[in-house]
């Protein structure tokens, strides 16, 4: 069931929310405090590595006929994208970099290597899904419109393809996220601005024409005779590209544990209750040094809830402080691997797709949020 | 903090401080602020092809990989040396990057954005290099100030070879061409710089008129260009040099000036210095009528930080509002009817942010302050604390 007291459901008292807030407050302005040259090093070094991985990418598959050629260039590419992509633009256009005051590297005028346009994507993701995180009906990143995710959210015919869906959305993921900040669902209760739809498809429409002739017609054009194979490399860093965005972003918010509210909770919501609600909604995984680099430290997805717009190389740094503020309050901290959270994502994907309690074995119904135990100090205190 | 009487100003140029003047920043940081896409070497229908290629990212930016200054995406420029003028003040020489223009007329002044710990901080000085046809290099002249700690930076910390940012040419301080025919100047600290540009490029044209520069420093070592102000004083009869030394001195009276420089009333004057010498300035020239013929370039001490609220003027929608300390900026803009952009009114998205021009502002979330020019700040939990201009 979904949650609609996040204070209640935490069994925690308003004195200890507040308490608790505070201490988030406390590493923010810590953290904040500490920003200096070591920081923007760090974003400036990761900008001109991938560059130049980029411009290496292309060069090479000039010879892209030449297999080997092909398999390096692709990686290359591949890679270069999901940098670009998760640990530098949506870091950047989160405005984890704003501090620097170079416009160059600023959240207002980052455009990235996908189809999506900057400015909707912003919409969509740091405002809307970043403010009412895991809110049903507020928060279009539960299913984006097209999956079901949690028991709470209505069930329909179109929801026995699931699977289906999933498995395209995760191999067309960019073309999903492009289409992202329409509403889909605001669409199909026929509640969005017309006039609004038609200058954000045009939007999308000039981003798209863009990406597809940079990707699959000019630089294929430029290779000449290797036309072909260029094509394929480029689409296949794409796909590259696609599966692994999919990835880090399904399990950060659909492993088992992760909770949903319901719209009663953002009724006076406190800094401290937003605090505890980014925390519920979210999951971290464990993984390298390397891992948690491609995937833009969102494997830190508590934190990166917490504290959406600090630098995200910070992450591991806060989260040793999170995750003890977490112990203290018993407040339940979501850490597991990374092929195990995706099971449980899969899992609840395929039982989501028929009616609640509809299910063959009542024993294979999701399951729900995990209730956890107070600390037996705290009990004992209240008591 | 207010202007100390003497020399112990800022050599920042508080441009906010006169309208028209607080718009054409604005003009500037417009185009700074957008992603420039200004006339370079390379020619523009080989950089928009390139630009096919190089997609959402400009060729520029992987240009920039190889040279620093092959980019004009932002104006950039590389130090070339720093040259000692006094024990306090130095000449920043700066060979700009692509899409630098160098139209500029002396008097005028260019923003510089510099790298310190991470953190662009802008600060606009006077040019005082003096226009060429053939041109590599532009200068300022920098004095450090106590309390100023980009000006030490510029002065003492800056290497040749760093790479600073810059924003155009801009300023209404200059001279009419051809100029007058009889002129005083009158000057006080770093507020030669303006004046210096304006006497070396009359030098080098050779159309130096009938000039009158009255400049004060506290002491002799303190003078900037002396060398060569005595130099040009020797070597043209229509160049007068008065040189006071205000601890001996004292502070320039314009009661006396009659003494001085007695046909003052038929002289256009151009004045640069601490507020308190301009305002005298001021006075002055408005009891004898003439202050039609007073041209003033104001400096400022540093940005009142610890204001509680302040005059904010929105530069793009002309709106000008007093608002308290309590009150973020993005609430006073939307009273006043100006759309404002807004996202999550709590700090996290950034959906908020503009450009402040000028001024200072408070965060409310943590009291962290924040002053300069050119820098961007988050309307929703931001609060004046100070005179602010904002570029919305």
């Amino acid at each position: 069931m979904a949650v609609s007291d996040v204070k209640e459901y935490a069994h925690l008292t308003e004195a200890q929310v507040e308490e608790l807030g505070a201490k988030f407050d406390a590493i923010r302005k810590e953290i904040q405090d500490s920003l200096g040259a070591k920081d923007a090093a760090y974003i400036r070094k990761m900008i001109t590595l991938q560059r130049r991985l980029l411009a290496a990418a292309r060069v090479t598959l000039f010879a892209s006929a030449f297999p080997p050629a092909w398999v390096a260039g692709t990686t290359m590419l591949g890679v270069a994208k999901i940098l670009e992509n998760i640990e530098i633009g949506h870091n950047v256009m989160h405005g984890q970099w704003d501090w620097m005051n170079d416009p160059e590297i600023h959240s207002s005028s980052w455009e990235w290597d996908t189809m999506q346009p900057a400015e909707q994507w912003k919409h969509s993701h740091n405002y809307i899904h970043h403010t009412f995180t895991n809110v049903l009906g507020r928060d279009n990143d539960i299913g984006y419109g097209i999956l079901r995710i949690s028991r709470d959210q209505k069930w329909r015919p179109s929801h026995l393809g699931n699977p289906i869906w999933n498995l395209l959305l995760a191999t067309l993921f960019e073309w999903g996220v492009a289409l992202h900040d329409l509403d889909l669902e605001a669409i199909r209760k026929g509640e969005k601005d017309k006039k609004l739809l038609r200058g954000q498809l045009k939007q999308i429409g000039r981003k798209i024409r863009k990406q597809v002739g940079k990707d699959y017609l000019l630089f294929p054009l430029l290779t000449g005779p290797n036309f072909l194979t260029t094509l394929t490399a480029n689409a296949t860093a794409n796909l590259m590209r696609n599966l692994w965005s999919y990835l880090v972003i399904f399990v950060d918010h659909f492993p088992d544990g992760v909770t949903y509210f319901t719209k009663e909770e953002l009724e006076d919501e406190t800094q401290g209750e937003w605090y505890l609600r980014q925390i519920l909604g979210s999951a971290n995984f464990r993984g390298h040094q390397t891992t948690h680099v491609m995937a833009g430290y969102l494997s830190y997805q508590i934190e990166h809830h917490l504290y959406p717009d600090l630098p995200s190389y910070r992450y591991p740094e806060i989260a040793k402080q999170t995750k003890a503020i977490c112990e203290e309050y018993g407040v339940p901290y979501i850490l597991g691997s990374l092929p195990g959270h995706y099971w449980q994502t899969f899992r609840t994907i395929c039982k989501m797709s028929v009616p609640n309690g509809k299910l063959w074995n009542k024993d294979l119904d999701p399951i729900d949020p995990v209730r956890f135990e107070r600390p037996e100090r705290e009990l004992a205190a209240v008591a | 903090m207010s202007a100390v009487p003497g020399f112990d100003i800022s050599p920042q140029r508080l441009v906010a401080s006169t309208a028209s003047a607080a718009l054409a920043l604005a003009g500037v940081a417009v185009t700074a602020g957008r992603r420039a896409r200004r006339s370079a070497p390379a020619g523009k229908p080989l950089r928009g092809t390139a630009g096919r290629f190089t997609t959402p990212l400009l060729p520029d930016d992987y240009l920039q990989l190889i040279n620093p200054l092959w980019s004009a995406r932002e104006l950039r420029g590389r130090v070339e040396r720093v040259e000692r003028e006094t024990d306090d003040a130095a000449t920043v020489v700066i060979r700009p990057g692509w899409g630098f223009s160098y139209t500029y007329q002396p008097g005028q002044y260019v923003g510089i954005g510099v790298n310190v710990d991470g953190r662009f901080h802008w600060r606009s000085y006077s040019l005082t290099s003096p226009p060429k046809r053939v041109q590599k290099h532009i200068a300022i002249t920098v004095k450090a100030m106590p309390e100023g700690f980009l000006s030490s930076h510029l002065v003492r910390g800056l290497a040749p070879g760093t790479i600073v940012r810059l924003a155009l040419p801009q300023g209404e301080f200059v001279l009419p061409n051809p100029p007058p025919e009889k002129l005083l100047f009158v000057t006080a600290g770093s507020g030669i710089t303006p004046v210096m540009a304006m006497l070396r490029t009359l030098d080098r044209r050779r159309t130096m008129p009938d000039v009158v520069l009255i400049h004060s420093a506290p002491t002799e070592a303190e003078v900037l260009f002396r060398t060569e102000l005595h130099g040009l004083a020797k070597g043209q009869s229509q160049f007068n040099l008065i040189e006071r030394h205000t601890t001996k001195d004292g502070r320039v009276d314009f009661s006396k000036l009659d003494e001085v420089c007695p046909d003052w009333r038929d002289r256009q004057v151009w004045a640069c210095g601490p507020e308190r010498l301009l305002n005298d300035a001021e006075s002055h020239w408005k009891s004898a009528g003439l202050d039609e013929a007073l041209h003033l370039e104001r400096f400022t001490a540093s940005f009142n930080t610890s204001a509680e609220g302040g005059h904010v003027k929105y530069a793009v929608s002309g709106k000008e509002v007093d608002i308290d300390g309590a009150t973020t900026l993005l609430e006073a803009g939307e009273k006043e009817g100006i759309n404002m952009p807004f996202g999550c009114r709590m700090g996290i998205c950034h959906t908020c942010t503009v450009r402040m021009v000028s001024g200072a502002v408070r965060d409310l979330r943590n009291g962290q302050e924040t002053s300069g020019e050119n820098t961007n700040i988050q309307t929703c939990v931001t609060a004046a604390a100070g005179d602010c201009v904002l570029e919305v």
